[in-house]
């Protein structure tokens, strides 16, 4: 299980943070208001995003800062949306995405 | 058309630092863009003290050095625009950015500066083994993002790939965050980074296979994930040798195999550029006052060659000063004398063991600058 870094040597607590729902694939999980999807998804274990176009391989975080794509997820229907880099907001609704996920 | 005086792009270290400079010179219309949910580039994941002089802010924790520059922005009322993409750089300096709208939809908007500063950044080098793609294999500055600012572990077991100063710092805090780092695996004969910060890792019990690589991960966890990692013993000529595999039960593998400038922009616009190894690839060549050989258009920061974020900070603050000058904004006597300071502190960055290659590097790159280019 990922677990959440609450206490830090250096950083201290992490003090109230705003907790919010999101629904991933059917199901609702907790998320930090304004924490990157991807952050949301971790905290649940979850760390396939998508699924590749040619062989169907999982793909999960691998570079964390917008620039690889191996993120993308369906966010409020939208496909290749780069969860690392999207801040979720309360009722975001968040699907696995396969392929290129109905998107042309 | 949206017009600018300046357009700076990317609001890391180099591009904050720019904006500053650029705002404290007199600059009056001025945008800063960054593709990401949070300005400050990569320092808020720094939460380690830098290394170098006090002039340097040595000492100082990256996160404050970010923290301390977004107060200084803010003060002087500089625009960001955050979630905004620059796609394109088109001829007579129009750049079309694709902006986060708060719905989080994106809108496309043309902005023609009259000069630009391109402070894009690094990305992480990847290595391929078998299983690279398994999910959680990923980049070490992935894992420490992931820790540091948004304060998730990125898993529980993990095997760090590279030796180099982010392979054991980013281990140390992996650790800090309560991750088990089960080893760590270097190709070369011996560690990459400063001894001090592998003595940490080392005095925390955690073994360093040097000589070795990573043979295969196995992907036979939940959903595919990472189960497994063999590394393998490598001879004289970087040859794995049969027989010394060894297996680690883990379920995260990050990679610090060194990072490479992102230079997508740079290339869409005819700025000459010069390859050179310390530097991590393809970078703008550039003259001292961080001008492209496309007239203009300013480069800074690990676009022009990886280093860190005191020399990204310091070439970002040449950049926006030689923006504001040749903008008409500041006197020419001014304007060079702060940047011979800012020349003076960067050679005191380029020394030492480490910094001395990097000292050559910048020689080299400014000296491949084209006599024709030069204003």
């Amino acid at each position: 299980m990922c677990m959440r870094v609450s206490d830090h040597v250096i950083l201290g607590q992490d003090l109230n943070p705003k907790m919010i729902e999101i629904t991933v694939d059917g199901q609702k999980i907790p998320a930090k208001e304004g924490e990157p999807i991807l952050a949301a998804l971790l905290a649940q274990d979850i760390m396939v995003n998508r699924y590749t176009v040619k062989r169907n391989e999982p793909r999960g975080l691998f570079c964390g800062i917008g620039q690889c794509t191996d993120c993308a997820m369906i966010v409020n229907g939208k496909a290749n949306v780069r969860t690392c880099i999207t801040p979720a907001a309360d009722g975001m609704v968040v699907e696995t995405q396969y392929g290129y996920g109905g998107a042309k | 058309m949206l017009k600018t005086e300046l357009l700076v792009v990317g609001a890391g270290p180099a591009g904050l630092a720019a904006a500053i400079e650029a705002k404290k010179g007199g600059v009056k219309d001025l945008l800063l863009v960054d593709l990401n949910m949070r300005p400050g580039g990569q320092l808020f994941k720094q939460i380690h003290k830098f290394f170098g002089s006090k002039a340097h802010r040595a000492g100082i924790r990256g996160i404050d050095i970010g923290t301390q520059m977004l107060e200084e922005a803010k003060e002087l009322g500089i625009d960001i625009w955050l979630n905004t993409a620059c796609v394109g750089l088109f001829d007579d300096k129009i750049a079309c950015l694709e902006k986060g709208q708060p719905d989080g939809s994106t809108k496309i908007v043309y902005v023609q500066p009259e000069k630009i500063i391109l402070a894009t950044g690094g990305q992480e080098n990847v290595v391929r083994f078998k299983g690279w793609t398994t999910p959680g294999v990923m980049g070490a500055g992935a894992a420490q993002t992931m820790i540091n600012v948004n304060r998730v572990q990125p898993g529980q077991k993990i095997v760090m790939l590279g030796t180099g100063n982010v392979g054991l710092i980013v281990s140390y805090q992996l650790m800090q965050a309560g991750c088990e780092v089960v080893a760590l695996v270097e190709a070369a004969p011996k560690i990459g980074g400063y001894g001090v910060h592998a003595s940490k890792i080392s005095r925390a019990g955690v073994p360093i296979f040097t000589k070795h690589t990573i043979k295969e991960v196995k992907g036979n966890g939940p959903n595919g994930r990472v189960s497994e990692v063999v590394i393998v013993e490598l001879d004289e000529k970087w040859n794995p040798i049969e027989g010394t595999e060894k297996t680690f039960e883990a379920d995260t593998v990050t990679l610090a195999a060194g990072l490479k400038p992102v230079s997508d922009l740079v290339k869409l616009q005819d700025i000459e550029l010069v390859f050179n190894g310390p530097f991590g690839g393809w970078v703008p060549t550039h003259t001292r006052d961080m001008e492209s050989t496309c007239p203009g258009i300013y480069v800074a920061g690990d676009t022009t060659g990886v280093e860190e974020a005191n020399t990204a900070l310091e070439e970002g603050r040449l950049a926006g000063i030689s923006a504001a000058q040749s903008l008409g904004y500041m006197k020419d006597a001014d304007a060079e004398a702060l940047k011979d300071e800012i020349w003076d502190r960067l050679a005191g960055l380029r020394m030492g063991p480490f910094g001395e290659k990097r000292a050559v590097a910048k020689k080299e790159l400014m000296d491949a600058f084209p006599e024709v280019a030069r204003g």
